[in-house]
């Protein structure tokens, strides 16, 4: 049984999009955005559950998800801290980004903080090569980041 | 030297609202549009020799006129915003300075293709642009642009927000299709013939969304507007982006043609902090890497940078400066290219993966010149060996890397 169901503000927008494509699988990426943003992740209850919306296999919803990088297979912190880590902004000090948020958080890349406030990623690029470097903060970038800049961020998160 | 056509209303604010955007010209081709028949809007763009703006430069009308005349399917446009290419950075200056400049061009082009239902893919993370498009979506729909009756004139247009989830691969047309039909992002085999693409079956137009935003332009002042701009072969402008090791990094539209080192010195304002210059990745991380002294007769057009052994690619410039050690930044595109790889091909999926340890070893200082020859070796079997263009394409640049900068790799390589 799943333990998963669209809030009605989701299930509406399901229903709206059915119309503006020629196939229901189409909406597979949009409805594993739904699902991520009403429980925080893509739990095997959801993929059984969009697995019956959109008729189709709860395997064939993970193969899909689990291709995508931004769709988590599980649990993340509240805060996601995203160091794009690819040339442009590895020329403009992302290494340097990196170092002084895992001796600030304590945590490694791929690490969660104990409380679950935070997760610490490295992405491959953003698309904010002109304003590197860019820290992605859940779905926000801090662009021309700096170790202040962010430290002033995450430490207004904190309280 | 620098045009502004489709970054006219860039630095205007709130160019992104439609009431700004009408103020400012915005819709203004499609009186123009809907006097011409379908066919002469292909034929304007055709004329006008509109290059496609996403990396591979194939020309737009030729694309347009693989659409077949008597359809009896539905014909879909899409939108291609996955912009991920390292280095590129262009195409969101469009989404967040005037997404009703895309809007208009997606009817100039729906128009153009007899097609009824547009979709727009922008990558994921591309969460505030997303929300700008949709915005400029809603209020086009308010105000009778989208919908039943486009601007009055009869037409019938749909258009639909699509966002990826992260993958550099759907960036690649088939791949985009695949992932716009609700599959993995795999590219799909390459036809014999030329033909259209296929969205579930049906003919289907993929432009990039700069390109798409170059067509109301030449739509409201004619093919030869567009063609004053430019080169002969390349004619019109470009969103070229300046990142890295540079004073003042961003994106300008300028026209084909104009010397990259005046581009990067004028522009760009010099290499950061007055350092030398050692190296321009031209266009995009997937484009031949380009020594200091390779650069300085290179023109930024489709022809001076193929003759020149490298590729215009997105116009994304990566400069680098004399600090920059050459094995390293390979390596960092290979970490890129070995995460990005789809793994749909074997040679691809574990080839990138390779070069990236291999380097690595090289790296940390425990190298043999016996290295070089498998990186060399592998490349060799990521040539022509899989079903798109990603591998051949890390294969060429591998060894431009090796090839320009051999010194570098074998002073690390120590062990031998």
């Amino acid at each position: 049984m799943s333990g998963f169901t669209f809030s009605k503000e989701n299930e509406k927008y399901f229903e709206n999009l059915l119309k503006r494509y020629p196939e229901k699988s189409s909406l597979t990426l949009p409805c594993l955005w739904m699902a991520q943003y009403q429980e925080g992740w893509i739990s095997p209850e959801v993929m059984e559950y969009l697995a019956n919306k959109l008729e189709t296999s709860p395997m064939e919803i993970y193969s899909v998800a689990s291709f995508y990088t931004m769709f988590n297979l599980k649990p993340i912190g509240t805060y996601h801290i995203q160091i794009c880590k690819t040339l442009s902004c590895a020329l403009r000090g992302s290494e340097q980004i990196k170092r002084h948020l895992v001796q600030k958080l304590g945590i490694n890349v791929g690490q969660s903080t104990k409380d679950m406030r935070f997760t610490l990623s490295e992405v491959e690029c953003l698309g904010s090569c002109g304003t590197a470097p860019c820290v992605c903060i859940n779905e926000d970038y801090v662009q021309n980041a700096t170790t202040q800049k962010l430290d002033e961020l995450l430490d207004g998160l904190s309280k | 030297m620098i045009v502004k056509i489709v970054s006219k209303n860039f630095d205007i604010p709130n160019a992104h609202l439609l009431d700004v955007a009408l103020q400012n010209g915005r819709y203004g081709s499609l009186k123009r549009l809907f006097s011409l028949s379908s066919q002469a809007v292909i034929d304007e763009i055709d004329k006008s020799k509109l290059r496609g703006k996403g990396g591979g430069g194939a020309l737009t009308g030729e694309k347009w006129k693989l659409i077949p005349k008597e359809c009896d399917k539905p014909i879909y446009l899409v939108v291609n915003g996955d912009e991920s290419e390292p280095g590129t950075f262009k195409d969101r200056q469009i989404l967040e300075f005037d997404p009703h400049l895309l809007i208009e061009g997606i009817i100039c082009t729906s128009y153009a293709i007899k097609s009824h239902h547009a979709y727009i893919y922008i990558r994921g993370e591309y969460v505030f642009w997303a929300k700008r498009v949709q915005n400029a979506i809603d209020e086009a729909y308010k105000a009778n642009l989208l919908g039943a009756n486009v601007g009055g004139y009869g037409y019938a247009l749909d258009v639909t927000l699509h966002r990826g989830a992260g993958a550099y691969i759907c960036g690649e047309k088939s791949a985009l299709l695949e992932s716009l039909e609700g599959k993995r992002g795999h590219p799909r085999l390459k036809p014999q013939a030329k033909e259209p693409e296929w969205f579930f079956g049906n003919p289907t137009v993929v432009n990039n969304v700069e390109t798409i935003a170059s067509v109301p332009f030449i739509v409201e002042n004619g093919a030869d507007a567009y063609l004053a701009y430019g080169t002969e072969k390349s004619p019109g402008t470009m969103l070229f982006g300046l990142s890295g090791h540079i004073e003042k990094p961003g994106i300008y539209e300028l026209p084909y043609g104009v010397k990259m080192i005046e581009v990067i010195e004028q522009i760009g304002g010099g290499v950061l902090g007055g350092k030398k210059l050692k190296a321009v990745i031209p266009g995009g991380a997937s484009s031949h890497i380009l020594k200091a002294d390779e650069i300085e007769s290179i023109t930024l057009d489709y022809e001076s940078l193929k003759e020149n052994g490298s590729e215009l690619g997105t116009g994304g410039m990566i400069v680098l400066d004399e600090s920059v050690s050459i094995p390293k930044a390979m390596k960092n595109l290979f970490e890129f290219f070995h995460h990005e790889s789809c793994g749909q091909c074997t040679p691809c999926r574990e080839g990138t993966g390779w070069v990236d340890k291999i380097l690595g070893k090289i790296l940390d200082g425990n190298g043999t010149k016996k290295d070089l020859e498998t990186i060399l070796d592998v490349c060799d079997m990521l040539d022509g060996k899989t079903i798109c263009v990603f591998a051949p394409s890390v294969a060429y640049i591998a060894r431009s890397y090796i090839k320009k900068f051999r010194s570098e790799f074998d002073a690390l390589c120590t062990k031998g």
